[in-house]
């Protein structure tokens, strides 16, 4: 017996069809695709950066541990050729240093006060100057510190010449802040607005549930902020070409004149007949700085897991 | 009961969000050492009540309050120390918040943004609070593990710890056992009637079970109104003063 009218019938629900589901497969693959591309461009990049470097390995005048742990480095000279990178590679990361020393904790200290100090209408202004200040090109902070700055380094520490390691290191920290506090701030706001209550509920300060709640739960996010700023200054070239000096030592003060790896590279590449020894050479710098990140991002991930194991 | 004591006292309390008014102006006292319990449907007004005790309501930009709260005799708006005020009241919210801490970090965390940091002090404060969440026993042997690890009922009461470790006068509890199975619920039912003898206790539930067992006083908040409030077994009586309580608490309505 049935009563049931067509109307009431609940409709038969369509099965999926074969374009559907191949729609679905491909789609699928794409995705898995461009997963996998990120490693294969990584490697893709090692691989011919390498092979254009390998090539020196067997020149006569090559020696990798004079290559790693001698300071001089005279690419042209006619009669004694050196390709000691002792003083290039000192020259990356003292810079470094010194930019991440003023960037971090002004950067991080810009971050808590935007999230979670300042009035909201302070904090759209602050956070549209600090997207401008990481528009800036390059070479227009290589200028200012060229001019600008090398002049108020000469006139307040009377130092023959303003373009050294204080001045990159200054402009670097200039750059990297704006990348530190977009990133750190996002991880601030990442953290649930429940964490901030309950703790303000128990009689917790600003202050406290900054350090006690806010910083321990963001400290990933965080700690990538402070990886991307040093990414940056590592991998900076013109700003630091411009403003360090140029000159290959190992720096004694804070005044003396740098060269870095990338600076290096950039004003000497062009120079280089290719596949001469020296044009090698400079790729295999390119490969030193890629290990140097590298150490720099792997460090940090064993870090990221202590501390989460902890 | 003594009444003479007043814990809490509410003067035309208004609160609205925007221009939407959710409390319509309510006055009533809470007297110490009572359990007071607030039930009423959602949307009343049940939590918002709660967070404008301990200020929390501030942290919300579009809030506006007007009215007078008293809490041991001093104005709430007037207070010097806002930090001070949140001591005095736990809050134990709904769903619980377990700070990204250890167990024990979180139990001591008020005692040590209050300035405590004697360790024999901050133990002794964090077994006492655990054991009276009867939580001690599940969790004694683990204390340094992340708090946010354990199970919901297992969070909720640590946050009922949390809220105790500060000595607070007066202890909210907001729907506390959502997350809590019924014997748990009842362990910290026994410890509620434990606590007092020496603290005031706010219990806002859906439960009007609850509140019948637990509660010296109840209040019905509907839609940010008090439609009544008088003591339990009127409440809950057949004949309360107002058939809309009587709907309420037996199911016909809300």
């Amino acid at each position: 017996m049935n009563d049931m009218s067509e109307s009431d019938r609940l409709p038969t629900l369509p099965k999926r069809s074969v374009v559907s589901m191949a729609g679905e497969k491909l789609l699928e693959f794409i995705i898995r695709l461009s997963g996998i591309s990120a490693i294969v461009f990584v490697l893709a990049i090692f691989f011919f950066i390498f092979r254009e470097a390998a090539p020196i390995f067997f020149s006569e005048n090559f020696n990798l541990v004079k290559f790693l742990f001698n300071a001089e480095w005279y690419p042209t000279s006619v009669t004694n050729v050196r390709y000691g990178t002792l003083a290039l590679t000192v020259g990356s990361i003292s810079v470094t240093l010194l930019a991440m020393s003023i960037a971090v904790p002004f950067g991080l200290g810009s971050a808590v006060y935007i999230s979670e100090f300042c009035s909201p209408r302070l904090k759209e202004a602050l956070k549209i100057i600090i997207e401008l200040l990481a528009a800036i090109p390059s070479v227009v902070w290589g200028f200012i510190g060229l001019t600008v700055m090398s002049r108020t380094i000469i006139s307040l520490t009377g130092a023959p010449v303003g373009v050294n390691l204080l001045n990159g290191g200054l402009i670097l920290a200039l750059m990297s802040v704006p990348i530190i506090v977009s990133i750190a701030e996002d991880a601030l706001k990442a953290v649930p607005d429940s964490y901030r209550e309950a703790a303000l509920a128990l009689g917790a300060t600003n202050w406290q549930v900054v350090y006690r709640v806010l910083l321990p739960s963001a400290k990933n996010g965080l700690l990538a902020a402070v990886l991307l700023g040093i990414g940056r200054s590592v991998g900076e070239t013109m700003a630091v070409l411009m403003a360090t000096g140029h000159a290959v030592q190992i720096p004694h003060g804070l005044l003396d004149s740098v060269r870095t790896l990338t600076a290096n590279i950039a004003a000497e590449l062009g120079e280089a007949s290719a596949s001469s020894d020296h044009y090698h050479v400079l790729f295999l710098t390119g490969v030193l700085l890629f290990i140097l990140t590298f150490a720099v991002n792997l460090t940090a991930d064993f870090v990221i897991r202590g501390i989460r194991r902890k | 009961m003594e009444h003479s004591e007043k814990a809490i006292e509410i003067i035309d309390l208004r609160l609205s969000y925007g221009v939407k008014e959710v409390i319509h102006g309510l006055t009533f006292d809470i007297y110490r050492h009572e359990i007071f319990g607030i039930i009423g449907p959602a949307q009343s007004g049940k939590t918002s009540l709660l967070r404008c005790l301990n200020r929390t309501i501030d942290f919300e930009s579009s809030a506006t309050v007007s009215g007078t709260i008293r809490v041991d005799g001093s104005d709430i708006r007037r207070t010097k120390d806002i930090y001070a005020l949140r001591r005095k009241i736990g809050m134990v919210a709904p769903l619980p918040v377990g700070l990204p801490l250890s167990i024990y970090d979180n139990v001591a965390f008020a005692p040590r943004s209050s300035g405590l940091t004697k360790k024999a002090d901050l133990d002794s404060i964090v077994e006492r609070c655990l054991k009276q969440a009867a939580l001690w026993e599940e969790v004694k042997d683990r204390l340094h593990t992340l708090g946010t690890a354990l199970s919901g009922g297992q969070q909720q009461r640590l946050t009922i710890a949390r809220a105790l470790s500060h000595q607070p006068r007066i202890l909210c509890l907001d729907e506390f056992s959502i997350a809590i199975d019924p014997v748990t619920t009842m362990r910290i039912e026994d410890v509620l009637k434990e606590l007092r003898k020496e603290i005031t206790i706010i219990l806002v539930t859906n439960l009007t079970q609850q509140a019948r067992r637990l509660a010296d006083r109840t209040m019905f908040l509907w839609n940010g109104d008090c439609v009544e409030l008088d003591s339990t077994e009127i409440i809950f009586s057949d004949r309360p003063a107002n058939s809309k309580t009587y709907e309420y608490v037996n199911g016909i309505f809300g």
